[in-house]
Formats: structure tokens, C-alpha cells, sequence
């Protein structure tokens, strides 16, 4: 018993020692502190980009951050970002996944002073709350360069007599069946296609952002099925080591899989977000307003390729990756142009996309204009859904 | 003399762990106290030794995260804890009944997901066609209805066919989730979200989202320990758990109490998911409840499956939850970090109750009370 106590008061004593030497706080130098709120933590490629992005921009601007890791698209988005405005101080929330929207956009009713953006989302052009905003990247022109790298690929290989160009066809791994992976699949097609005409490709959906196994399962799937070059649309390493176990040349997503894929690895593209959120500080700091609907391009910065690894891609790659990127940048090139793809062997001359949300998904605004489906025009996240010719879908997956 | 001790080395273990009842309940009390404050003052010195931060701005940083800036009168934060605490208490008091008839109903999860899906259901399809408080009540009665039923189908199979409940009511929990994915499918297209619905939220008052789910859990607590403690039915429960042998001698009816029990429980972990969907989030996927099913296990055996008790266990819990996560959110580390606190506390607490119940008997000591 006696011992008992004893113990008792000196963890007393030690707590009320150690509670009075420390209660020194943290104090801010900048007056500005932006709030960044993850849907997971760094083991998942898709939040590591931001997060990544959330250090260099914020250390270049110089400006303090907080953020908030785990925070499911539930009402605990919200109180998140009532804790990072009330606790934290901060004037800027960002919020990185589609499901946190309608949560933050209460947030943004209620504090009308702060600014509150968010990526991937759809809302902010019809919500009609002055302080929200939606920002994505025109990704697709990303996936259209990326897509050239796999083209010339197949040239390649056509060329050496490995296969012939009827032969000449490409996988891809998709997580759900709905507009991000569509756009971006499409886009990746249609930018072999430029190169090599002869091009079909297989799709096959997992049903998950991050399934390890199930994206691996689908690229050796696809692979056994003929297609001599997969790309994917999901989170995990799966498809990338299934092509190099298999030697099937891979082109990437999210970042480059080159230390893992060392002889398969073409390139990759990938969304930068510093310039957004670089641009976002610099319009509360000179208390501009930040565009309702921010799309990012080749020219802000926003999409980029990673390296070429020689070793994998055909000869002249970076060059005429080089030459298509700067007319895409001129406006000479157009991704979705409508001569460039036909639905049931017809050309599209007019297509009603789902832009505005609404609980039907109904289709709302006309896409296309002077012969081009405008993608990320309407808003900044995709909207092009169309099933083109010469893409099959081997399954569907929602959710 | 030699060949006793040899006898002895060969036949005598180091120690022994002796079962003990004699300890006075101040006492059990102040090991249980002194193991919380020892537990917390070994998170701090961990996020000390991994953040850098000093001691004092460490627990100052946790309160932030659990308070945040209460004493400058904003309340905020404070609802959110009690909010959290009420959720984590309100599925340890719905295991509790069936833990102490010695049915381990390990499907809260599932059985409080079914409760928020007929919430859902409720607020999206009769949202306009019923008045508000016809559609609360409507939304009240089928989420207790759902909850009940997950809970009722195991209960049935045990009475009827003695089939294991822990691993049926776990196998139903994934039934749920499946099925709740396949709704959001349905009503979110391919987005995976279902929009937060404006009709039959719960009311906030004063401005609090959070106020009505803190009342209605209160309730509950008191309800459940004067049923618990006073009624005849608490005492089948009670009588069931110990010996079902004797409950049958004495005359209680088996059969209908683990059903009884498991209806109640179900129905509770149904209000549970209808406070999280209709009195939280007014949406629903399939993390909705987010594993607090299993938590909450462990709630209501630290509560020693007294509701009062269950109030400050939860409250330590999610305080190290929420305070650890700010600690490691201002630090810049990952979520796992607060994970390992938070379960190197419950595994102390644990741990304390085997030191309660059981006393360990050294060799020596024995011998020289010999």
C-alpha cells in the first residue's frame, strides 16, 4: 500500500512538474495559414501528391500549414475544418477528395470569411457560395502526351516485326466506370491513335482507387488477352510490377514506378498542385478572388510528364513528345477533337454532358463546339463519358 | 534435504497467478485511476520522444484538439467531443445486455449500419411526403426495426441451433456493408457518394448539430443501468450469463431471453446508425461507423458493463483519440501514430483489470509465509 502511494505521488509530482516548465505555445510568424484536410494519410499515392504539393508551395510562399489526415467524407470533413479555422487560425481550407464537398461547402456557408477550396469536385459553379471553389487539371492533355509515348512504342515494335500492326493493341486498368477514368482513358487512346492508327485497347475496372492484388490481377488479365502495353488509372504498384514481371511495357500514373519497373517503365503522368495552391495564397494575400472553377494545364504548371526511361520507350520519344506538347499549347492540336474518334463508326457531331449535379445525373450542357469536345470547359473537373470506337470495355465497375 | 529441494525445483513454477477477490473496491479504484494517469503521462513522454515538442506544449497541443479554444468561449470543439463520445457510448451500452448474458455480439458495426441505411432510405424516399415529425418518427421506428432484425437473426440461430454467435453476427457484418455499398451505388451513380439529404435531420438547437444525439444517448445510459440493475429482466440477463443451467432450474425461459436481449441490443445499435445518419452526417457509406462497432467491445467490458462506468471510459478514449491525433497532426505524422497511442492505453487498461482480478505469488514469498 505504502509502496502504492508512493508511486502515485511521484507521477503526481513528476506531471506537475513537467506541466508548469512547458506551457511555453508555438507562435505564428505569418499571418496567413492555410488548412489542408487528406482523405488518408502518405501511403496513398493520390495524397501524397497533395501533400507533397502542400509542403513546396507553402514553403515557398512562406506561409504556415496545418492539416488533418484521415478525415472520411462524412460530417467529419466539416468538423475538421471548424477545428482548422477555429483552433489552427487558418484562412485558407483545402480539401482533397470528391465525397468531402457538400460537408465543406457547409463549412464555407459558415464562415464566410474564410476560403475554401477543393479538387475533384462539382458543385462550386452552381452552389452559388461566393467563398467555395473547385480546382482539377486538364489531366487529359497529360494522358494524350502519355499516350504518344505508347504509340511510338508500338511503332516500334511493329517495326522490329514483333507484332503486326492489327496486333497492335493496349490494356488498361481502371478503378470505376464514370467520367475521371473515362476522360483519361480516352485521352491515352486517342494520343496512340495519333501515332499509330492501327491502336484498339481493352479496359478492365477494379472497382477500388487502391486494390493492390485486384490491379495486378486485371494487368495480367489484359496481358494474357493480347494487349502488348498497359496503362493504369488507380493508386497501387499492382499494374506497374505485374508488367515487369511480365516485360510488357508500362506507362504510369501519379508518378514515376521507374526504381520498381526499371526495363518496362516508359513515363508518367501526374497532376502538380503547387501552382494551384501557390495561386490560391497569392489571391488571399492580395485579397483577389480565387476563380469558382480553377483548371490547371500543361502552361500553369499542373500536368507534367516524369522523365523518360530510355531503356523502355522507342527512339525519338522525347522529341515528339516535345513537338505534340507545343501544339497542344498552341491550340493546334485539340485532345477530343471529334475527327479523331467515331462512336458506332459515325462521327459525334453533339453531345449533352452531365455538368451541372443534380440527384438524376441528368445530361445538361452541350460539350461540343466547332467539331471539339471542349473537356474541363463548363468546369474544371471531367465530364467526358463517351464511349468511342475502337476501346472495349471487358467489364464495368460503379462502386 | 537435497532431495526435497530437488522435488521442489521440478514440481514448483517461478510464480503463480491466484484468482483474488479480497481487494477492497477503493482500492481496485485507485489502481484503475492511477493506471489512466500513468497511461497518459506515458503518451506524453512518447510524442515527446517522437515530435520534439516540449512536455507541456505536448498535452497543450492535445487539449487544443479535444477543447480547442473552450476557455475563449468557443464551444464548438466541445460539442464534437461529447458527440464523439456519445456515439463510441451509445454502441458499448447496446453490447453491453448481451455481453452480460455471455452472447458476444461482435456485429454493431453491421447492426448499426442497418440502422443508418433505413434512416437514409427513410430521408430520401419519404422526404417530401411526409410532415417532419411524422417522418422522424417513421425514420425512428424502421432504423430500430433494421438494428433489431441484424441482431434478432443470430439470437434466433443460437436459441434454435446453438450456432456460434461471435463468428455469425461478424459474418453479418459484412453482409451489411455489402449492402449498404450496393445503395450508395444505386443512389450515388458512379460518383461512390451519396449527397447529404436535407429532410429529417435532427433539429439543432441553440445552432448545435450535435445537441439532440447528446440527450438522447444520455437517456439511454440511465435507462439501461436501472434496467440493468433493477428490473426482472436484467436480473434473467444477469442469472443467464452466469449459468444457464441454473436459469433453467429456477425457471427462466432461455431461449427468450437471449432473443429478448438480442432484439434489444440490435434495436440500440439501430438508433446508433439513425444518430449517425440522421443526427450527423445525413449520408451514409460504408465506413459510416467507422469500426467504433469493435471499440465499443472494448468499452463495455472496461465499463465492467456498468453504463456510468462505460461514460468515463469512453471519454478517456476518445479524449487520447482526438487529443493524439492533433499532437500527430501538428507534427506532420501519419494517422498510426495516434492508433499506437490509443492502443498502448486500452492495453494498459486491460492489463490493470488482470492485476485487479488476479495476484501473482512468487516462490519465495510463498515459502516464507510457510
Amino acid at each position: 500500500m505504502k509502496k502504492l502511494l508512493a508511486i502515485l505521488l511521484a507521477v503526481a509530482m513528476l506531471v506537475l512538474c513537467f506541466a508548469g516548465c512547458g506551457a511555453a505555445g508555438g507562435e505564428e510568424k505569418s499571418d496567413l495559414k492555410v488548412g489542408f484536410i487528406f482523405l488518408h494519410d502518405e501511403q496513398s499515392t493520390y495524397d501524397k501528391n497533395f501533400m507533397d504539393a502542400a509542403k513546396a508551395a507553402c514553403e515557398a510562399m512562406n506561409v504556415d500549414y496545418a492539416q488533418k489526415t484521415q478525415i472520411p467524407e462524412s460530417k467529419d470533413c466539416y468538423d475538421a475544418a471548424v477545428e482548422l479555422i477555429e483552433v489552427d487560425g487558418c484562412d485558407i481550407i483545402f480539401a482533397d477528395s470528391f465525397g468531402h464537398e457538400s460537408f465543406l461547402i457547409d463549412a464555407a456557408k459558415k464562415y464566410p470569411d474564410v476560403q475554401f477550396c477543393h479538387a475533384t469536385g462539382t458543385q462550386a459553379h452552381t452552389a452559388g457560395v461566393k467563398n467555395f471553389h473547385n480546382a482539377f487539371a486538364s489531366i487529359y492533355e497529360g494522358r494524350y502526351l502519355a499516350g504518344v509515348a505508347a504509340g511510338m512504342k508500338l511503332n516500334e515494335m511493329i517495326k522490329d516485326g514483333k507484332i503486326t500492326a492489327d496486333k497492335a493493341k493496349m490494356g488498361y486498368v481502371g478503378a470505376f466506370t464514370f467520367a475521371e477514368v473515362m476522360s483519361g482513358y480516352t485521352s491515352f487512346y486517342l494520343g496512340a491513335k495519333s501515332v499509330c492508327p492501327s491502336v484498339t485497347m481493352d479496359v478492365k475496372f477494379t472497382g477500388s482507387w487502391y486494390d493492390e492484388q485486384k490491379e495486378k490481377e486485371a494487368a495480367q488479365a489484359l496481358i494474357s488477352g493480347g494487349c502488348v502495353l498497359i496503362s493504369q488509372h488507380a493508386d497501387s504498384m499492382g499494374a506497374p510490377t505485374a508488367c515487369e514481371t511480365a516485360g510488357v511495357p508500362n506507362v504510369s500514373y501519379n508518378g514515376s514506378t521507374v526504381a520498381a519497373c526499371p526495363n518496362t517503365f516508359i513515363v508518367s503522368s501526374r497532376i502538380d498542385w503547387t501552382p494551384y495552391f501557390k495561386y490560391m495564397i497569392e489571391c488571399v494575400q492580395n485579397g483577389k478572388e480565387i476563380d469558382t472553377d480553377w483548371t490547371g494545364t500543361i502552361e500553369t504548371g499542373s500536368v507534367v510528364l516524369t522523365d523518360i526511361n530510355e531503356k523502355a520507350a522507342a527512339e525519338g520519344t522525347a522529341e515528339k513528345i516535345a513537338d505534340v506538347k507545343a501544339k497542344l499549347l498552341d491550340g493546334s492540336i485539340n485532345v477530343f477533337d471529334t475527327a479523331n474518334f467515331t462512336v458506332g463508326g459515325k462521327a459525334v457531331e453533339s453531345y449533352l454532358a452531365d455538368v451541372d449535379t443534380d440527384a438524376n445525373f441528368e445530361k445538361d450542357t452541350e460539350a461540343i463546339e466547332n467539331g471539339v469536345f471542349y473537356e474541363s470547359k463548363h468546369r474544371s473537373a471531367p465530364y467526358f463519358d463517351v464511349e468511342i470506337d475502337g476501346i472495349t470495355l471487358l467489364d464495368r465497375n460503379y462502386g | 534435504m537435497a532431495k526435497k529441494e530437488a522435488v521442489k525445483t521440478v514440481r514448483e513454477p517461478l510464480f503463480h497467478v491466484v484468482k483474488r477477490d479480497d481487494l477492497p473496491w477503493w482500492k481496485a479504484w485507485l489502481i484503475r485511476v492511477a493506471t489512466i494517469v500513468i497511461a497518459i503521462f506515458l503518451v506524453g513522454i512518447l510524442s515527446v520522444v517522437v515530435t520534439g515538442q516540449s512536455f507541456g506544449g505536448t498535452y497543450q497541443i492535445m487539449f487544443s484538439g479535444v477543447f480547442g479554444r473552450l476557455f475563449e468561449g468557443h464551444t464548438t470543439m466541445l460539442w464534437k467531443y461529447l458527440q464523439e463520445i456519445v456515439i463510441l457510448l451509445s454502441l458499448a451500452l447496446a453490447l453491453t445486455p448481451a455481453f452480460k448474458m455471455k452472447f458476444w455480439n461482435c456485429g454493431a458495426e453491421g447492426q448499426a449500419l442497418m440502422g443508418g441505411l433505413a434512416s437514409i432510405i427513410c430521408m430520401i424516399e419519404l422526404g417530401d411526403k411526409l410532415s417532419y415529425p411524422v417522418l422522424l418518427a417513421v425514420i425512428t421506428i424502421t432504423s430500430i426495426f433494421a438494428g433489431a432484425l441484424w441482431g434478432v437473426i443470430p439470437a434466433i440461430f443460437k436459441a434454435a441451433f446453438n450456432t456460434n454467435e461471435t463468428l455469425f453476427t461478424l459474418m453479418m457484418n459484412y453482409i451489411a456493408t455489402q449492402i449498404i455499398a450496393y445503395y450508395v451505388y444505386i443512389k450515388g451513380g458512379g460518383s461512390n457518394v451519396i449527397n447529404p439529404v436535407s429532410a429529417g435531420n435532427f433539429p439543432s438547437v441553440g445552432g448545435n448539430d450535435y445537441f439532440v444525439n447528446i440527450m438522447i444517448v444520455s437517456v439511454i445510459t440511465v435507462v439501461m443501468y436501472i434496467y440493468l440493475k433493477y428490473s426482472k429482466q436484467g436480473y434473467e440477463i444477469s442469472v443467464v450469463g452466469e449459468s444457464q443451467n441454473t436459469a433453467r432450474y429456477i425457471g427462466i425461459n432461455v431461449k427468450k431471453v437471449i432473443i429478448r436481449t438480442m432484439i434489444i441490443s440490435g434495436a440500440l445499435c439501430g438508433i446508433t446508425g439513425m444518430l449517425l445518419v440522421a443526427g450527423k452526417d445525413h449520408s451514409i457509406n460504408i465506413n459510416s461507423v467507422g469500426g467504433q462497432g469493435f471499440t465499443a467491445i472494448l468499452m463495455s467490458w472496461l465499463g465492467q458493463f456498468n453504463p456510468f462506468i462505460m461514460v468515463v471510459m469512453t471519454a478517456i478514449v476518445v479524449f487520447l483519440r482526438l487529443g493524439v491525433a492533433k499532437v500527430a497532426d501538428t507534427a506532420l505524422l501519419n494517422s498510426s501514430f495516434s492508433e499506437i497511442m490509443v492502443g498502448i492505453v486500452i492495453l494498459m487498461l486491460v492489463g490493470c483489470e488482470f492485476f485487479i482480478h488476479y495476484s501473482i505469488k512468487f516462490k519465495h514469498k510463498k515459502e516464507a509465509a510457510a
